[in-house]
């Protein structure tokens, strides 16, 4: 062998290599942020748009069924906001993802001594970060009609992070999703199919009992209804959705549940696909 | 010593439709600091060779090594020791020349301040030092595959795979390229290049392997190669079709070779090893005849040429139908 092999850096493998790498590549997907400012734009004017719709259309017209005061929908409103616009985080990766590979750029990275995961974790955690400043875009947005936190500090940051948990989790089925699909418009079509539904089979707009019975089981376990009521519920919010059933008792828990259970299940098949991804 | 040993490889694209083999059997060696050109038309199965052996795809049978470490249980050690530069510049259209490689280097398990400094270098020789603190984007495509290639020395690979360096390039660009290879070639570097034409294998390789449905079929150097397909040829239009007959007498009497004749399109074409000074004899002799000419010239062997006389038919025909199968297929292979 020559003698350049010797000299040559070898990877150093294990947890810090995964660590260093997905910095990397959460670096690189960053800087991409400012680099296209308009995505940001409008992503941030699409967030203020939907929050003005919702609390100007429906506010007024819907009547949070045992409450009085007409503003009880819309501080009722926001954490299902927030929720769905978060749940869109696994198009937003789906979407990346796919752009990527048409790319090629993939192909780069699967050729270099980095970590499998990098390349993934590196997407994720992006996202999360990303959907962290449009949080608070919504957040402030939120504040402008009504919406506020009448719990405590701890319980308000509890709640963020519970969010951002199940960013980050989402954005991991948009791993699988977005290595999985042939084009990035397939990825976007795929991802609003999904997404939509899930996030209206729930009590992110309207109270569960509201629903006919049949759907009433389906939107209580929805990852996207325990999560609304644990914001609801952490940030103080009205939360009207009580049986004796677990998701309604312990919103929380069942979310962390559901998180646990996304990223077990999506990240091994996302770098399952990632490592045999090719073009 | 051999860098590259590949013997037997297979691999297999499947769609519900068709199956192709891309790759029915490969053999391949390449010796320590040498050039080999893998040289075929679209799908003869140079890019599934290439990603075989870059890790990116896992063979359905058969084996490789590279610098030592087998291609699918060493995946990770062998990709310390290559660089990959393909057909799609693959480099981060959002970042700068400079961040681009400073990532790169540091994916190569570099230090940060020695990616940034080997950064620095690359983007010296290639070229790109005013161009480094701007976004791919605003590149040119030969800056493009300048830079993709700087990508693919970041970690000083001992072998570099060029996957088609200067397809879609125009012609200065291309040149470009070449230049910017042969000074890798100078220095050292072993290189697997692959390319559709011959002209690119005769200028950068030391010896071609010319590929065909997923097989080598032919290997040699450029010259051996040539040799085979007859050399150089002399092509002479002409202007009557009255001529065609006379003309081609005056071509067999100078180079004593057979002579094909395209009545429709009034070409005579003849084997001749006298270069241009057996040129100049029969353009001469062709006008001291009063034999009016279209078009004369030195024509050398090109791919289809090689092609057509290793496999008796033409390019485009393997070109059609492995194309469409590998469009509609999808790759099988397991992870890696």
């Amino acid at each position: 062998m020559s003698a350049q092999v010797s000299g040559h850096p070898v990877p150093v493998g294990g947890i810090r290599q995964a660590w260093n790498d997905g910095l990397v590549v959460t670096w690189r997907n960053l800087k991409r942020i400012p680099r296209i400012p308009e995505l940001a734009i409008f992503a941030i004017l699409q967030s203020i748009m939907f929050v003005l719709l919702f609390a100007f259309v429906f506010g007024g017209a819907i009547m949070l069924p045992g409450y009085t005061d007409p503003n009880a929908y819309r501080e009722y409103l926001m954490p299902g906001i927030f929720v769905q616009t978060l749940a869109f985080a696994s198009a937003t990766t789906a979407i990346g993802f796919a752009e990527d590979s048409k790319k090629g750029i993939i192909d780069r990275f699967r050729s270099l001594p980095m970590a499998n995961s990098a390349v993934l974790s590196g997407r994720t955690v992006a996202d999360v970060v990303y959907n962290m400043g449009i949080l608070v875009v919504l957040m402030v947005s939120g504040l402008a009609v009504g919406w506020g936190v009448n719990s405590s500090i701890p319980e308000f940051l509890a709640g963020v992070g519970l969010l951002l948990l199940f960013t980050f989790a989402m954005s991991w089925i948009g791993v699988w999703l977005g290595l999985s699909v042939p084009s990035v418009e397939v990825a976007q079509q795929v991802s609003f199919i999904v997404i939509f539904p899930i996030t209206f089979v729930s009590n992110a707009f309207v109270p569960i009992a509201s629903l006919p019975t049949w759907l009433q089981p389906i939107a209580e376990w929805n990852p996207v209804s325990t999560l609304t009521a644990a914001t609801r519920e952490l940030f103080g919010n009205p939360n009207p959705f009580a049986t004796d059933n677990l998701p309604s008792q312990e919103p929380i828990l069942v979310t962390l549940m559901w998180i646990v259970v996304i990223v077990a299940v999506f990240a091994p098949l996302g770098v399952r696909k990632y490592r045999q991804t090719s073009k | 010593m051999s860098v590259i040993t590949a013997e037997g490889l297979v691999k297999i694209y499947k769609s519900r439709k068709s199956e192709v083999r891309a790759l029915d059997g490969l053999d391949l060696t390449v010796e320590q600091g040498t050039v080999l050109g893998l040289l075929g038309p679209n799908g003869a199965g140079k890019t599934t060779t290439v990603r075989i052996l870059a890790t990116l795809l896992r063979p359905d049978a058969g084996k490789a090594t590279v610098a030592g470490f087998d291609v699918v249980r060493q995946a990770q050690q062998l990709r310390s020791v290559i660089g990959l530069s393909g057909q799609y510049a693959a480099v981060d259209e959002n970042l700068t020349g400079a961040e681009n490689l400073w990532m790169f280097g540091r994916l190569y398990q570099l230090p940060s301040a020695e990616a940034k400094r080997r950064a620095g270098d690359l983007l010296e020789q290639f070229d790109l030092v005013d161009a480094k603190d701007r976004t791919i984007k605003t590149y040119s495509g030969g800056m493009r595959r300048r830079l993709d290639l700087a990508s693919a020395l970041i970690g000083r690979p001992q072998l570099l795979f060029l996957d088609e360096p200067t397809t879609g390039l125009d012609p200065r660009s291309r040149m470009g390229m070449w230049e910017v290879i042969r000074s890798l070639v100078r220095d050292g570097t072993t290189l697997l290049l692959t390319t559709q034409y011959l002209e690119e294998a005769d200028a950068l390789a030391d010896t071609i392997a010319v590929v065909d449905h997923g097989r080598i079929i032919a290997r040699g150097t450029a010259d051996e190669l040539k040799s085979q397909v007859g050399g150089e040829r002399i092509e002479v239009v002409v202007r009557n079709k009255a001529d065609l007959a006379l003309a081609g007498e005056i071509l067999v009497r100078d180079t004593q070779h057979e002579l094909s004749v395209d009545e429709h399109t009034r070409r005579l074409t003849v084997p001749s090893e006298g270069g241009a000074g057996r040129l100049v004899v029969i353009a001469r002799d062709l006008l001291d005849a009063n034999i009016e000419i279209d078009d004369i010239g030195l024509r050398r062997p090109t791919l289809d040429d090689v092609f057509l006389t290793l496999t008796g038919r033409p390019v485009e025909e393997v070109d059609a139908a492995v194309g469409a199968a590998k469009d509609a297929g999808t790759s099988r292979g397991k992870a890696a």
